[in-house]
């Protein structure tokens, strides 16, 4: 017995007329495709990317802040050419905010509008049908993203943030690609939606949820790969001052910081050096600027210290 | 294929790391989609199916360098550009047919170059940067100095040491920063050149350890070798027993583990059963009903938190364990009244000043060692004086409320007990808890004397790892 193509199958499960079409041919393609959106993946990245195309599993992204796991996401989007739906978790996210809720005003609307002189139990009966139609409802992001006839990239954005019930409101969506509504029925997804979620890893999430999707790190990038990230997305800066950056950046990152920068801040630091008109890093220069990033005091002056302060002796 | 694909789990599995059924068929279906021959995308794809939290993925590359290594002469001539994660793939020809050394898994000695001239091209290797040089000098070294013995079930550490010494590393450092250090007058120059040559140095070594582990793979097979390199995960690592490196290891699981645990205690305590209804809010809602009280109201929960005593050894042989868990406590005290440490030796002090104000529970314990007043004779921990004195000075502190964790040992190097003390700390505190890092089979043998205090604790628990640890603190809360 020949095994089902995993695409294949979903698509069978959901009814659709044909098999989606596979969005990258392979790695290499994801990786190019992302980079012509500014995005410089690497081999790790690229992978999982193709993996969750082709196996139609959703990816959970983790790693520290600031390191391009939100970015990731768009770039995918923007790449194929699909519309983003973010839903951004936090503690206290409901089934309402998340899902759907009824929009009962509307319902109300509906009942006093329709209602006529002496009507009797049939015509109740007709309205309560009426009443719990789609046209009452309000999707909130996951739904839309299941019921979207448009290409869709769903980004559920730290999904470590809401509580463990609410993780589980997610779970049917992740596997089955569907909503269950008691009133409605289920409704299925008329395409393969692409679906992220990120994680900064405050909390374990649950088993369920870290089974049903492809799990991908996303550290902080090597110094060769930082500095064509700033070289991508600072214009007008050198090589050798995006090479410097890159390094001081790495050295930052191996004293122990409280909050050691993150991609985004070293890009802050590499525009600011570029307005500045710098072509290479002093002592003076890095003393005044690495208020942009780090972001407390007692790391700043650590760092002052550590890197500035005094010659290190050889060896 | 699937056959080393259940092997392979199997190794995660006896790792520590959990890979449920489920995760197994995705692994399966998912190598059917990918080009297997491409080892980066195979390690890529493997990863993303079987390992579900960063911290496992150490523990994951390990196995699969021994797992997915290259079996053979033939299939390495063909691989061997996937090596390095694949970066270098136009590095096969040069490199790939002469890397693996003539003198593979025997004595070392019988190579072409001299030390000399090993050392100079590792030194062109580092300085410029060039990977295929670097392999190659790698494997030159290993076949050279490491002095592999056939059929030996080691892990290939002790190669790895004898191949580091032989290659005096320290002298290679100073002569690439010599190369470098004319160039940079500023402070930062001169730090950035050297982070530069530590990580390349780096990349070195753990170039060195791959090439010993693939001929280790090559000698004894995956299987057997896997068993000897396996290592446990952070959390499960025995704190007593661990070297240097596991330590560091320790150090960096500890802060967010720390961190987790707060998160998850302040939730809970938020989400606790409801208090009392509160009448008075009942009242005023119920106004918009017509005074009939439809919706209740409650207080807000107000749990009585516990206060803390810790009472440390933080003598040699368990202080990493005090230390470790001191830092617990104090990251999570906001879910305690309050907090009060004390460590001891043979003399006691109260460390508590320490850690107030200071954000880091960290640096509070690193100062431990330094300001605390512990040794008042030899230097051996001595429990009993401990209690005395913790009795003497603080018992009058300790209420009903008071909750007294114990760590240490019970080592007490055949002083006296005096475990009528703890028997009236227990009659004075809520509960009395004692955290050994021994595992149960060694209490009570030589001078350990748990079983004289047992009596009075309502708990004596065994907690060697993060782990262990974790739970506990995360009980206590």
């Amino acid at each position: 017995m020949s095994a089902l193509d995993p695409r294949e199958e979903l698509a069978q499960r959901l009814g659709l007329a044909s098999v989606p079409p596979v969005r990258f041919e392979s790695p290499d393609e994801v990786k190019k495709l992302l980079a012509e959106n500014d995005y410089l993946s690497d081999e790790a990245i690229a992978s999982v990317i193709y993996l969750a195309d082709r196996l139609a599993k959703p990816v959970l992204v983790e790693g520290p802040a600031g390191t391009g796991k939100t970015a990731l996401a768009k770039a995918v989007a923007d790449s194929i050419g699909a519309r983003l739906i973010r839903l951004q978790c936090y503690e206290g996210l409901d089934e309402s905010k998340a899902l759907y809720e009824w929009n009962y005003r509307k319902q109300l609307l509906r009942i006093q509008a329709g209602r006529p002189e002496g009507a009797g139990s049939e015509e109740w009966h007709h309205l309560e049908e009426d009443i719990f139609a789609e046209e009452f409802m309000l999707t909130r992001p996951l739904l839309e993203a299941i019921s979207a006839s448009d290409p869709v990239v769903l980004l559920i954005d730290e999904v470590d943030r809401v509580e463990l019930e609410t993780e589980a409101l997610m779970l049917e969506i992740l596997s089955e690609y569907q909503v269950s509504i008691p009133e409605l029925g289920t409704i299925r997804a008329k395409q393969i939606p692409m679906v992220f979620l990120t994680s900064n890893n405050t909390r374990e999430l649950s088993e369920a949820l870290k089974r049903r999707c492809l799990y991908l790190y996303v550290g902080y990038p090597s110094v060769e790969r930082e500095r064509d990230i700033i070289l991508s997305r600072v214009p007008g800066i050198s090589s050798a001052l995006a090479e410097q950056i890159a390094q001081v950046v790495r050295s930052l990152r191996s004293i122990d910081l409280k909050k050691a920068p993150s991609v985004s801040e070293t890009l802050d630091w590499a525009r600011t050096l570029v307005v500045l008109g710098r072509s290479e890093i002093g002592d003076e220069d890095a003393a005044a600027t690495l208020h942009i990033l780090l972001k407390y005091q007692s790391d700043i002056e650590r760092a002052t210290k550590e890197l500035l302060g005094r010659s290190r002796p050889v060896a | 294929m699937l056959n080393i694909l259940g092997d392979f789990i199997g190794e995660l599995r006896a790792a520590g790391i959990p890979v449920s059924m489920s995760e197994h068929v995705d692994a399966a279906r998912a190598v059917e989609v990918i080009d297997l021959g491409d080892r980066s995308l195979l390690r890529a794809t493997l990863g993303a199916t079987l390992v579900k939290d960063g911290d496992h993925l150490p523990v994951f590359n390990t196995a699969f360098d021994v797992y997915f290594s290259i079996r053979s002469r033939e299939s390495a001539e063909a691989l061997l550009g996937d090596e390095l994660d694949g970066r270098e793939r136009d590095g096969d020809g040069a490199a790939g047919a002469t890397g693996p050394g003539q003198s593979r898994g025997e004595g070392g000695g019988s190579t072409s170059m001299s030390a000399q001239e090993l050392a100079d091209l590792l030194f062109r290797a580092l300085r410029d940067g060039d990977p295929d040089a670097m392999r190659f000098g790698a494997a030159e070294a290993v076949s050279r100095y490491a002095g592999m013995e056939p059929g030996r079930p080691v892990g290939g550490t002790y190669y790895l040491y004898r191949t580091l010494r032989n290659l005096e590393l320290e002298a290679l450092e100073q002569r690439l920063l010599a190369g470098t250090l004319g160039d940079h007058p500023d402070h930062l120059g001169e730090r950035l050149a050297h982070d530069e040559v530590t990580s390349r140095i780096e990349r070195l070594k753990s170039e060195i350890e791959r090439e010993i582990r693939e001929r280790l793979v090559e000698d004894r097979g995956s299987e057997a070798l896997a068993k000897s390199v396996r290592r446990p995960l952070p959390e499960d690592l025995d704190v007593m027993h661990a070297n240097r490196e596991e330590m560091a290891q320790l150090e960096r699981a500890l802060r967010p583990l720390s961190r987790k645990l707060a998160v998850r205690l302040a939730r809970k305590r938020r989400r606790r059963r409801r208090g009392p209804v509160d009448l008075r809010h009942t009242v005023r809602r119920s106004l918009s009903t017509g005074g009939v009280p439809l919706d209740l109201r409650f207080k807000p929960p107000r749990p009585a938190k516990p206060e803390i005593f810790v009472i440390a050894d933080v003598s040699g042989s368990v202080a990493s364990f005090a230390r470790f868990t001191l830092h617990l406590v104090h990251a999570i005290s906001s879910q305690f009244s309050k907090v009060r440490s004390f460590v001891f030796v043979d003399g006691l002090d109260e460390v508590t000043r320490l850690f107030e104000g200071v954000e880091d529970p960290a640096h509070a314990v690193a100062r431990i060692n330094a300001e605390a007043d512990v040794i008042a004779f030899d230097g051996h921990s001595d429990y009993g004086r401990a209690l005395v004195t913790f009795h003497h000075r603080f018992a009058k502190d300790l209420t009903k409320r008071s909750t007294v964790l114990i760590l240490g040992d019970a080592r007490n190097n055949y002083h006296q007990a005096h475990a009528e003390v703890l028997a009236d700390l227990h009659y004075r505190a809520k509960a009395v808890y004692w955290l050994n890092p021994e595992p149960t089979s060694y209490w009570n043998s030589g001078d350990s004397i748990v079983a004289q205090y047992a009596p009075y604790c309502d708990r004596v628990i065994e907690c060697r790892t993060l782990r262990q640890l974790e739970a506990f603190v995360g009980e206590l809360a």
